[in-house]
């Protein structure tokens, strides 16, 4: 388990250093919540989801979906470490032609669903889970929203017919990092009392540590036992998080790094390496 | 000849579709009486899903379903499955191009007695400008469940508008062919090309004509999109003056689609007979009709006008 976990949170930082170099690349993207979501994306295609990078459209994978469309860096740094495609497209984000959309499409190999406009995946993911269902198939579904999206009126229809339907192949993920673009979350909208909202709405709920390997792994591992209901999982994170000068910083929500940001960042995260490396 | 709810053979269509294909799913928010898909709910109730009054999860669900190789079937009313819920259908069906069949009732002023917030009359307007949306308004039964079996064997997202009211089966119906309109009535001078619930008050329009020795042809542009260029143009070129009708507002709907065509490949003289930029109210539909000038007087009107310029 400790070796699991060391190794996993390489990847972690193995994927912070391609966020930060491919919006760097880009000249515009979202680094803040790419870099809160890092450990929850890691943990998922790395450990926790069945799926096979050689066979995109395998039956039987795990899906997953990122409702919070923006935070697409993450997402295509782990696909291209596990080799859906490889790692030199990712300096195209964003750029025309590109198969690395600003947002997620289908042209992705691995991306099950476009999105970006805001509030609808936990729905889209709710259709995969009942289409599963209907199928008789035993993988699950996962869905990772932003704390500043479930302000949108859709996921919460999306909730309220989850539970309704007792879907309990799916998992929301909800990266907590506070913070949205015009600033804290609490006084933009405040999402508070975030568990009890997920509990009237018939969801189970664990509160967990975003950034901790161990604790994600064990949540992903509890909501699998969950079963007549959906399980939510509020994770707690940084915006911003590895790099110094972007954690908790609002402004780090849309803006990609200069070159001389790069630089820092890269060379954070490679002393992170090195710590981890000693330790 | 007979009147009947297209929605009635919507419902019985579904049934049939649902026993042949294991791949259908059929969604509902809260309207299943109405659109007539608890028909399907009752003869497969496995795979029917009831959204409650939620038409933007409804939505974005059916895009999940059609993401995991379902056909799916989403029906509301009119009015909520064009704009409620637009930017799901934008954004989770369309731009994925998945095959999610929107097929929606109570379309248009002929609603009736809900009034103005219950009348679609934009929603060809909002949908007609997403890439890969197929639209389609029948005209009468037989043909709603040829566009449903059209949607079921085509792949991509549709929408397919029928009305509350019952509608008159046409005598002399063209073979159904997506994107493919026809010919009602052959005459000279003047065309009438119109679609749906209008289809029987242009026909109405045409006797009326014939009695003033007027003979327009007369055309069912069923699908609003792709809209049949090669049709219109050949109208054009045989015809001086065109009359297009619709249940729609005059901007956005089949008088634009028409006149797109027109003005880059044949330009010749248009009129339009529509909703004149302003919403509707309650009323009976045929009293709704006239009051908005869509009823067949108002098109043979019209369409002297039209040939007086």
């Amino acid at each position: 388990m400790k070796s699991k976990i060391k190794e996993l949170e390489g990847k972690a930082n193995a994927i912070r250093k391609l966020i930060v170099k491919m919006l760097a690349e880009a000249g515009s993207g979202h680094p803040g919540g790419s870099l809160s979501s890092t450990e929850i994306i890691t943990c998922l295609y790395f450990d926790v989801m069945r799926h096979n990078p050689k066979e995109p459209g395998w039956p039987d994978r795990d899906k997953f979906h990122l409702s919070k469309g923006h935070c697409c860096p993450a997402v295509y740094a782990a696909l291209s470490l596990c080799g859906y495609f490889p790692q030199e497209e990712l300096m195209k984000l964003r750029k025309l032609g590109s198969m690395l959309q600003g947002h997620p499409d289908r042209r992705t190999p691995g991306i099950e669903v476009a999105s970006g406009s805001l509030g609808q995946g936990l729905s889209v993911s709710l259709g995969m889970a009942l289409a599963n269902r209907i199928d008789k198939k035993d993988s699950r579904i996962y869905c990772l929203m932003g704390d500043g999206e479930i302000q949108e009126g859709n996921v919460w229809e999306a909730a309220m017919a989850a539970a309704h339907y007792k879907v309990d192949n799916l998992c929301g993920i909800v990266d907590y990092n506070r913070f949205q673009i015009d600033g804290k979350t609490e006084e933009i909208m405040n999402l508070e009392p975030i568990v009890n909202k997920w509990e009237a709405f018939g969801w189970h709920v664990i509160q967990c540590d975003g950034h901790s390997i161990e604790e994600l792994l064990s949540a992903f591992e509890h909501a699998k036992s969950i079963k007549q209901k959906p399980t939510v999982i509020i994770a707690h994170t940084i915006k911003g998080k590895g790099v110094s000068f972007m954690e908790g910083v609002v402004d780090f929500h849309g803006r990609a790094p200069s070159e001389q940001e790069r630089q820092i960042a890269l060379q954070e995260l490679q002393d992170l390496d090195l710590e981890e490396g000693a330790a | 000849m007979e009147k009947l709810y297209a929605r009635d053979i919507y419902g019985k269509t579904l049934v049939e579709l649902g026993k042949q294909d294991p791949r259908s799913i059929v969604l509902d928010a809260d309207l299943s009486g109405s659109t007539r898909t608890s028909f399907f709910a009752n003869e497969v109730p496995d795979r029917f899903f009831n959204f409650g009054v939620a038409e933007q999860n409804m939505m974005a669900t059916a895009a999940g379903f059609a993401a995991s190789g379902k056909i799916v079937f989403a029906s509301t009313f009119a009015m909520f499955a064009s704009a409620r819920a637009l930017d799901q259908v934008r954004n989770s069906i369309c731009y994925n191009n998945f095959d999610v069949k929107i097929v929606a009732t109570h379309g248009g002023i002929t609603v009736g007695e809900d009034g103005a917030s219950h009348q679609a009359l934009e929603d060809i307007n909002f949908l007609r400008a997403i890439p890969n949306m197929k639209i389609v308004i029948p005209a009468d039964a037989p043909e709603a469940r040829d566009a449903v079996l059209a949607a079921a064997n085509t792949p991509g997202p549709f929408y397919i508008r029928l009305g509350r009211s019952k509608v008159l089966t046409l005598a002399d119906r063209g073979e159904f062919a997506l994107g493919k309109g026809y010919l009602l009535e052959k005459g000279e001078n003047l065309a009438i090309i119109t679609c749906g619930a209008l289809v029987p008050e242009a026909l109405a329009a045409c006797r009326e004509l014939n009695k003033e020795g007027i003979s327009p042809t007369l055309a069912n542009l069923h699908t609003i999109k792709p809209i049949d260029e090669e049709l219109i143009v050949d109208i054009a070129k045989t015809h001086k003056r065109i009359l297009v009708c619709e249940e729609h507002q005059v901007i956005g709907g089949l008088f634009s689609a028409v006149s797109e065509v027109l003005v880059r490949k044949f330009p010749v003289k248009v009129d339009r007979v529509g909703i004149e930029d302003r919403f509707g109210q309650s009323g009976v539909p045929r009293e709704l009709l006239d009051f908005y000038g869509l009823s067949a007087n108002s098109i043979a009107q019209k369409a002297k006008e039209l040939l007086r310029q």
